[in-house]
């Protein structure tokens, strides 16, 4: 018979392992992909797969000798940065508008925003190339910025709402009683308070711009081409590739995946904001 | 003159030679868009020395997934965005888009050398006898096998043997313990997948995609004969998951020796004896593809080709990469460089002329029958509206080769019969032709 010590030591070790099952899990499909980046063409599709080989960098410097990686590179931190940075700078007065100022339309109008979600971009695809051919922006970073901007917003508005409705009125009050204008409350009030969702969210934005590929290739050539566009260029229908196309998805997810790492903290933060009360 | 004043005067006639140098290098960029096979990709890397020669020209490359690469042109030439200058693409879109006016014709004059592109390749890429496409490598499809399995077994394959001496040794020679599979084929869903060989097998059984008046013919005898041919044969002796398998995962199976015979693109001869990517290199045999009631039709004919959209800015710059990029000089530098294994195949005459070729590619001579025997003008044994050996070159084609392709597919996965595919992609086709107005 297990004490009540035990037992929760136990609970503690079943969840931790369950955790760490999960956590592998998630993890499993970029590992694969990393070392798969060190194998050559014929150990990349052999079967059984091989975990144990001699590895080389070949297909790194293929890729570095192919692609431009930093014009792509750069690419996606311009577009994924900026329209995030654009994105709050709508969503954020959006989110403090509908949160504190709520109207009966407020529901209808947050409902609204998540439905566009739900289209396909595909049906859309014809209009914004159109569009963006008519006004210059096909193959440009502003044309991206735009679609990026207009695509999240959604998401980041909703985030920031339920993060600002967290937020105790009181506060809000008390500023207003010592004269605080709407934009004192935002700047001096808000924003302070709710920075761990609001990182979250401008992370989670960031993340969806540096992984989006549909409007990357529809709408880039060579100039605005992000890393995604550059994977993408790896895949071909008559011949090897997989090594070559793991290399080029490491390098691409790389810097991300460290900008991740370095900001967790305020992912988790923001992820958790007002979880508990 | 004082010290500023001489000081200002280098300046100026400094930025005065600069500018001038800067008009007289005045660049043209053209943007070519392609897909990323080998041949490609070595282009690209010989393009300084394109680069070199034309150092009014700056060339762009812009490489994309196939299906992509396929979206993207139409979406660009269609919409007239101006993008690219120069597009590859296939057999199946150059007379389509040629007779639409949205590709320029291809300049042959002066020292092209035009006769000597192979006579079907060319017929493919034009629309009347005018050329929308030069061809940057083509193929056809054959039989390829190995023949330290296929001698063990005692059996033979030969040119056009029949489909059912195939199957016998498809049979000889699959040993699933030993992790050999007797026939590998296409099987994953597609216009260009499966469809592109089932197309040609099912020629050879005599069938045809459209009769005369354009009605689909997917539930005649010839149609069901090849496809329950297919299933059968690929259940008993292909490779586990075969409807997934298109070119590149049958070409993995080959290379690592699980392949008893494959058949599929002639391109795919300089991978398999390629000692570098393939264990099996040096046990690899050629033969034409199998018939069943007719040759004809029983190999396909692609060319992936360099084409102009109509209304681009920088056409002449465009003309003149196209012209060095398939040109017999082009060959040359490629075989000087590369070797003579690694040159773009398929597309002129004189490639398979050269004794040096010849000897370097044990597979020359047949490819080179594989793509003289096939005629997209003259496809199948009954008569036909259409021109096209794997398609039928008209724009509803793809819809319609990709919606039976996945039936097919269906079949083979054991999801339905080999009547109830046929006989939805048949319904499908009809649909979609009578929308298009054909009857």
């Amino acid at each position: 018979m297990m004490t009540l010590n035990q037992q929760r030591k136990f609970k503690t070790f079943v969840t931790g392992a369950f955790a760490w099952l999960i956590a592998l899990l998630l993890f499993f499909p970029i590992f694969w992909m990393f070392i798969t980046s060190f194998k050559t063409e014929l150990q990349a599709i052999s079967v059984p797969p091989s975990l144990f080989f001699e590895p080389t960098l070949d297909n790194f410097g293929i890729v570095q000798e192919r692609s431009d990686y930093l014009k792509h590179a750069l690419n996606s931190v311009v577009t994924s940065f900026g329209s995030t940075l654009i994105a709050l700078l709508i969503g954020v007065p959006a989110a403090y508008a509908m949160a504190f100022n709520p109207t009966k339309k407020t529901k209808d109008i947050l409902l609204w925003m998540l439905s566009t979600k739900m289209l396909p971009a595909v049906g859309v695809l014809v209009p914004i190339y159109i569009l963006s051919r008519d006004y210059g922006l096909l193959d440009s970073r502003t044309g991206l910025v735009i679609i990026f901007t207009l695509m999240n917003l959604p998401i980041i508005i909703w985030m920031l709402f339920s993060y600002f409705k967290d937020l105790p009125k009181e506060i809000l009050e008390a500023a207003r009683m010592d004269g605080a204008s709407p934009w004192d409350e935002i700047v001096k009030v808000v924003l302070p308070l709710s920075i761990g969702g609001i990182s979250s969210t401008a992370l989670l934005s960031i993340i969806l711009c540096w992984n989006e590929a549909f409007w990357s290739l529809n709408l880039t050539a060579s100039e605005a081409a992000p890393l995604t566009a550059m994977i993408a260029s790896y895949s071909s229908p008559e011949g090897l590739f997989w090594a070559k196309l793991s290399a080029a998805s490491t390098l691409a997810c790389a810097p991300i995946v460290i900008f991740g790492w370095f900001c967790q903290k305020q992912l988790v933060q923001g992820l958790t904001f007002g979880a508990v009360k | 003159m004082n010290t500023l004043a001489k000081k200002s005067l280098t300046c100026a006639v400094s930025l005065a030679a600069a500018m001038s140098t800067a008009n007289l290098y005045a660049q043209t960029e053209i943007t070519v868009a392609t897909v990323n096979n080998g041949h490609m990709i070595e282009m690209q890397k010989l393009t300084p020395i394109f680069e070199q020669a034309h150092p009014d020209i700056k060339v762009k490359w812009v490489t994309l997934e196939e299906g992509v690469l396929r979206q993207n042109v139409t979406q660009d030439i269609a919409n007239k965005s101006g993008l690219y200058d120069v597009m590859t693409i296939g057999m199946y879109e150059a007379p389509i888009w040629g007779e639409r006016n949205w590709l320029e014709p291809i300049d042959t004059s002066g020292n092209y050398d035009v006769e000597d592109i192979i006579p079907s390749i060319r017929g493919g890429l034009s629309y009347n006898n005018t050329l929308y496409a030069a061809p940057f490598y083509g193929e056809s499809s054959m039989v390829m096998y190995r023949k330290d399995l296929v001698k063990a077994a005692g059996m033979e394959i030969n040119d056009r043997d029949s489909w059912e001496h195939i199957r016998d040794v498809a049979a000889a020679v699959h040993n699933p313990g030993e992790g050999v599979y007797g026939m590998c084929l296409r099987g994953k869903a597609g216009w260009g997948d499966n469809m592109a060989f089932l197309s040609t097998m099912a020629n050879s059984f005599g069938a045809r995609w459209f009769d005369e008046d354009w009605k689909p013919q997917l539930e005649t005898a010839e149609w069901k004969n090849a496809v329950t041919f297919y299933v059968d044969l690929l259940t008993k002796y292909g490779p586990p998951g075969a409807s997934s398998n298109s070119f590149n995962e049958n070409l993995a199976l080959f290379n690592q020796g699980k392949c008893g015979m494959w058949i599929d693109a002639t391109i795919a001869a300089s991978f398999v004896t390629d000692p570098s990517q393939s264990t099996v290199a040096d046990q690899v045999g050629f033969a034409q593809s199998p018939i069943q009631a007719t040759d004809k039709g029983a190999n396909w004919l692609w060319a992936w080709s360099l084409a102009i959209p109509a209304g681009t800015k920088n056409a002449d710059a465009a003309q003149t990469f196209i012209r060095w990029a398939t040109s017999k000089d082009y060959i040359q530098l490629v075989g000087e460089t590369n070797g003579w294994a690694a040159v773009p195949t398929g597309t002129r005459s004189s490639t398979y002329a050269n004794p040096k070729f010849q000897e370097a590619a044990v597979f020359a001579k047949a490819e080179l029958k594989a793509i003289n025997s096939a005629n997209p003008a003259d496809s199948t044994l009954k008569p036909s509206p259409y021109v096209g050996v794997q398609f039928a070159a008209i724009p509803e084609f793809q819809a319609i080769g990709t919606t039976t392709g996945q039936m097919v597919s269906g079949a083979l996965a054991g999801s339905m019969s080999v009547d109830q595919a046929l006989k939805s992609a048949n319904s499908s086709a009809n649909r979609q032709m009578r929308q298009a107005g054909y009857y």
